[in-house]
């Protein structure tokens, strides 16, 4: 059958000549090959000064957003935590008390909101379930730690805080919801 | 006896700082032949890597695991070490050199069996591998070991026979004398170097001394991906580093019989217009410039040749390089036979090699003693 790809070959067990058994043409070759890549452009990149640019749909480091307004999205409805096929998110609801408007846009929201880098698989389930906008994956890198306790990240971590905002346009745009 | 002392120091100092440099360098060339940078962070382009290499090495635990040989597994990284800075002796480094009035040779010890001294005590290192993969009392590392003596059994064969060609060429197994037969670089119509006369035994001897040294494509005894590290995977700290450093310094050290035997040692095209100590220093440097384009040569083969399965390698050596060594041999020896006339002169005019140039004859130191008391 013809293939369509028209790159097919068909392997051939024919005995080799006496200058293929030989192997020191083919091993020069090779030498060759390898000594033409000494003078050829590295391809390193050197990270922690140099960063290399991330695709538009990068899943990395989330980001629990704030509205215009400052106030968390979170409403610890779990979704995110259902969707999560690696279980590494976890939270505690409370309601929101008289006078705390200003912080949770509603009157539920997440007293605690952790989650395990260690388990997680940046999959970015979590930002398709959240019904509220409030959970995005980033295009920033978990770094390394020496102690598995440091991985659990809080909402200290997790929050964005209201100076500085973190910039999710790019996640908005892949296609999954209208920004 | 200062001169040789200070030589000792200063050869000793050398190989050592050659050996840790050649670590980055291999790094370096590892990562130059695959399109990266390599080590850069420890100073300028990493030039201190093998200097926090070796501080990680020693800060590290001194481990014996509970159910090795103790006394063995210290001896093991010893005897590796220790082999491979002791050839170094006998390799000439340059010609004579002349410092207030006396002649300094650059060579530890001109002993007249040189590269017999460094076959022998090139088989005895591989019993610090063996006995350490032994000692370790471990599986992996025993087929390490195994492997490692194997192999060394089938290759110095062959090594040995293509040294032969070149001691029946130059009637002296002195590596000096082998290596000032080798004056200049053209000689009676002809390469005077050795490569351009034999050069399949310096092929042999090339591929052989890549698998004594267990570097790649032969690096069987401690091939990371099946046997985890091989004889050396119980070791760590400065043991692991003294098995790590014995293989670079074996490197160096090939090398630089393999640049003296075949390629001249420290003769270079020209050198009759240089004399005395320019043409010492000069050819020391012509002779570590070869040392490190076939060390260049060891780390490209390396990085660039897939390893040889137990069964290919043993192939190889039995049934390929031994016959052909044999066969070179035996030309070789026709050559010669027919060179000096062995067919056609009477057999009392024949010199017995045609280089043997000098010939000293030596009453035996017993027998005159026994007659000098006899007298008396």
């Amino acid at each position: 059958m013809e293939s369509l790809s028209n790159r097919k070959k068909v392997v051939s067990n024919k005995k080799m000549s006496f200058m293929e058994k030989l192997y020191l043409p083919a091993i020069i070759g090779g030498m060759w090959i390898t000594f033409k890549h000494l003078f050829r452009k590295h391809n390193t990149t050197k990270y922690p000064e140099v960063k290399r640019e991330f695709a538009t749909v990068y899943r990395g480091q989330h980001v629990l957003k704030r509205d215009e307004q400052g106030r968390e999205n979170c409403t610890a409805c779990g979704l995110c935590a259902v969707a999560c096929p690696a279980e590494a998110i976890t939270m505690t609801s409370a309601e929101r008390k008289k006078g705390e408007e200003n912080l949770y846009r509603e009157e539920k929201y997440a007293s605690m909101y952790e989650i395990n880098m260690l388990r997680c698989i940046f999959c970015g389930l979590c930002e398709e379930a959240c019904p509220k906008e409030a959970i995005f994956l980033t295009d920033r890198i978990v770094p390394t730690y020496f102690e598995r306790e440091d991985f659990i990240y809080g909402k200290e971590k997790l929050v964005e805080p209201v100076d500085q905002r973190v910039d999710i346009t790019k996640r908005q745009l892949t296609g999954k919801r209208p920004a | 006896m200062l001169s040789k002392i200070i030589l000792i120091v200063v050869l000793f100092a050398i190989t050592l700082g050659i050996a840790a440099y050649l670590t980055l360098v291999e790094r370096k060339v590892a990562a130059w032949l695959q399109d990266r940078i390599g080590p850069d962070r420890a100073g300028p382009w990493g030039i201190l890597q093998p200097l926090a290499d070796a501080g990680k090495m020693f800060f590290k635990e001194d481990f014996i695991p509970t159910n090795a040989d103790k006394w063995l597994f210290i001896l093991g990284p010893g005897i590796a070490m220790f082999t491979a800075l002791l050839t170094g002796s006998v390799i000439p480094w340059g010609p004579d050199l002349e410092l207030f009035g006396t002649k300094i040779p650059l060579q530890v010890a001109d002993v007249n069996i040189g590269i017999l001294f460094i076959m022998g005590i090139v088989s005895i290192g591989v019993y610090g591998i063996m006995i350490g993969g032994w000692a370790s009392n471990n599986k992996y590392s025993l087929y390490g070991a195994i492997r490692a003596s194997s192999q060394m059994i089938s290759y110095e064969l062959a090594m040995g026979i293509s040294v032969i060609t070149i001691v029946m060429m130059t009637g002296s197994l002195s590596i000096r004398d082998i290596v000032d037969q080798q004056h200049g670089f053209w000689q009676d119509g002809w390469f005077s170097w050795n490569v351009f006369k034999q050069p399949l035994a310096f092929l042999i001897f090339l591929v052989t001394a890549l698998a004594e040294c267990n570097r790649a494509p032969f690096d069987l005894p401690e091939c990371e991906s099946e046997l985890i590290g091989g004889y050396h995977t119980e070791y760590g700290s400065m043991k692991l580093g003294f098995y790590l450093f014995a293989e670079y310094v074996n490197m160096f050290i090939s090398s630089a019989v393999i640049s003296a035997l075949f390629f001249g040692g420290y003769n270079f095209p020209g050198m009759d217009a240089f004399s005395g100590n320019t043409l010492a220093i000069l050819g020391t440097l012509v002779f570590f410039g070869k040392t490190f384009f076939f060390i260049f040569v060891f780390m490209w083969i390396r990085w660039t040749l897939p390893r040889f399965r137990y069964d290919q390698l043993m192939h190889l050596g039995w049934k390929k390089l031994i016959p052909i060594s044999m066969i070179n041999l035996l030309v070789t020896g026709v050559v010669i036979a027919l060179t000096s006339g062995w067919f056609t002169k009477s057999p009392k005019s024949i010199e017995t090699v045609p280089a043997a140039k000098k010939e000293v004859v030596r009453e035996p130191k017993q027998l005159s003693m026994y007659n000098a008391k006899h007298e008396q």
